[in-house]
């Protein structure tokens, strides 16, 4: 059946786990999950999963951006061994971390490593929405501010790859207390004089688009990335008001003034090289 | 007005009341059987007050009686100066602040601002504050550092303003702002939370370096409602998702968030505001004598390691 060579990228997080869907990624063609067009999915793997029709950027996980960033995609996990309790013995909250672990291959919310980007040396941390909805809870919380406080012993640049619905609710006011967590963690990295990038992805919202994604050095995003504190909804039930369709978009911040600027993922390891040479040690 | 958990003490006033006029109007003797209702309205009020469930928190941190910013900064500082405005776009009502002295000594006071009443409250957004807000605060705290004043935080809203023009000028960068400004403060940081402490809004001014709850004040990631509908699809199970987030003064104290918890008069602040105030005085003076010990720097690492070692989590082999 020519309708079992497509496999679409959009999916639902949920839906890819069964062994079946991920035979299908194997698939030769890809639909893009904006203008439809149908793709090479060898074509699309190379362009980081922006469709080449329509520049639509489509789900991309932790694992393939450290591999697309990180020259000859090897980099030095750090801080890996660090998992979530269930702090609050907040119901179910253990069966989901199971799940998302198995589902994704992931230990959390947050690949946290260090490699080199064209030659540059930096501390990488990335995101993955699959995981959790990226939410941030004590481990992804303990992993980040690590990962400044290793930044900082080493003297090394900092990169954060944000993707998160926000902060953890099953951990309730420990997920809220993360955001100051790595924002102390954060100060002593700039009072340290080093660089701090923030590189929103879709989608950056709630208490970690509160912190610390949106207090780099420079503030970068991902074109079409949705980045907001508040939820649409909320928002529109809020004042009564429909919002205009790129209402929290990449594109609306940099408008608004609130992002440095809006990358291609195509352009993702240039930009960021060029950045980490133009402010290397000497 | 009553909470619906107090019904059962208005019950036995009505009663009480009723007894004593009937007894003056029949000049009949009732005063045994009125002794015993009064000692049974005492019995029933510890009862309820000392048991409150955390919705019932909720109920009385939100409570428009309750005693506001405004009322603990007249009442606790003298020679207070209001000051105004953000320096960006405007002065948001729902944070106010500026300069006074505490025994004797320059303080700088800041706070989120409820309304008294309905209008008041629709002029101070109900406490919830735009971007204009957390910087007017992060302005008023740099002024603090810079003249080397200890900065006391009150913390009453139910988070910051879900709005188009919020989102446009920055609401997430204002507060993640001064979470990160915070953290590299050389005075003194008091945080009290004297109501509702309602997610990123209220981090906005709690980065501290002793965390004050009141003990029906209540601290969350998200509004019990808000987690109900999100994580039991069912806004209804309010209660349940009350108790499972752990918000209460209790809980935090528990978890090593809170510093202290400030004693409330039974039935809560609004009960007996004189007596809050002296409470709240007494834990100010207590934490202030404390922290002024420390220089500059030995704040800002205490204010590091407080918030380095929040959080529960295993470290497995990798």
């Amino acid at each position: 059946m020519l309708k079992d060579l497509f496999y679409k990228l959009n999916k639902r997080a949920n839906d890819i786990q069964n062994k079946e869907t991920s035979d299908q990624s194997e698939a030769i063609m890809t639909k893009c999950s904006n203008c439809k067009k149908i793709l090479f999915t060898k074509d699309l793997k190379k362009r980081l999963n922006v469709c080449g029709n329509c520049n639509h950027h489509m789900p991309f996980t932790a694992p393939d951006r450290l591999d697309a960033l990180m020259d000859n995609s090897e980099y030095e996990l750090l801080f890996n061994g660090i998992v979530s309790v269930n702090p609050l013995d907040f119901p179910d909250y253990e069966s989901k971390l199971e799940g998302d672990m198995k589902k994704t291959g992931l230990n959390e919310a947050v690949l946290t490593a260090r490699g080199m980007i064209y030659g540059n040396e930096a501390v990488v941390c990335v995101m993955d929405a699959r995981f959790r909805m990226g939410s941030m809870g004590s481990a992804v919380g303990e992993k980040l501010a690590r990962s400044f406080t290793y930044a900082t012993e080493n003297r090394l640049p900092i990169i954060i790859f944000t993707a998160s619905g926000g902060a953890r609710m099953q951990e309730g006011i420990i997920s809220l207390m993360q955001m100051a967590k790595v924002s102390v963690a954060a100060k002593r990295h700039d009072e340290a004089g080093l660089l701090y990038i923030a590189y929103m992805t879709n989608p950056t919202t709630g208490g970690v688009s509160a912190s610390f994604a949106s207090v780099g050095d420079i503030n970068l995003a991902e074109t079409g990335a949705l980045i907001g504190f508040a939820g649409r909804r909320v928002i529109e039930e809020t004042i009564k008001e429909k919002l205009p369709d790129d209402f929290q978009t990449a594109e609306f911040l940099v408008k608004h003034g609130q992002l440095d600027r809006v990358v291609n993922r195509t352009d993702m390891k240039r930009t960021l090289s060029k950045i980490l040479s133009m402010h290397k040690e000497v | 007005m009553a909470f619906s958990f107090e019904r059962p003490l208005v019950e036995l006033d009505e009663k009480i009341k009723e007894l004593q006029k009937y007894a003056t109007k029949n000049k009949q003797d009732l005063t045994r059987e009125i002794e015993f209702l009064e000692r049974k309205l005492v019995d029933k009020q510890e009862e309820i007050y000392n048991h409150l469930k955390p919705w019932q928190r909720v109920e009385i941190a939100r409570f428009i009686e309750r005693p506001t910013t405004q009322l603990y900064i007249d009442a606790l500082f003298e020679d207070y100066i209001e000051f105004y405005g953000d320096r960006v776009y405007s002065d948001d009502k729902a944070v106010i602040g500026g300069i006074a002295t505490y025994k004797g000594k320059p303080v700088t006071v800041i706070g989120h601002q409820r309304g008294e009443n309905t209008k008041d409250n629709i002029a101070r957004n109900f406490g919830m504050a735009h971007p204009d807000g957390y910087r007017k605060a992060l302005r008023l705290m740099k002024q603090a550092d810079k003249f080397n004043r200890p900065i006391i935080c009150f913390v009453d809203t139910k988070g910051a303003y879900p709005g188009k023009a919020a989102e446009e000028r920055g609401q997430s960068e204002s507060i993640a702002r001064n979470l990160v400004e915070m953290a590299g403060l050389k005075v003194p940081v008091i945080s009290i939370v004297i109501g509702e402490g309602g997610s990123g809004g209220a981090l906005a001014l709690g980065v501290c370096n002793r965390l004050l709850m009141l003990e029906n004040a209540t601290y969350s990631v998200i509004s019990p409602e808000g987690a109900a509908s999100i994580l039991f699809k069912d806004a209804a199970l309010k209660e349940i998702a009350a108790e499972s987030l752990k918000i209460t003064a209790n809980d935090l104290f528990e978890l090593k968030i809170a510093d202290d918890i400030i004693k409330e008069p039974l039935g809560g602040a609004h009960k007996d505001k004189p007596a809050m105030f002296s409470s709240v005085d007494e834990m100010i003076e207590k934490h202030l004598k404390e922290l002024k010990a420390l220089d500059g720097d030995a704040l800002k690492e205490d204010r590091f390691e407080k918030y380095m070692n929040i959080g529960q989590f295993e470290e497995i082999e990798e």
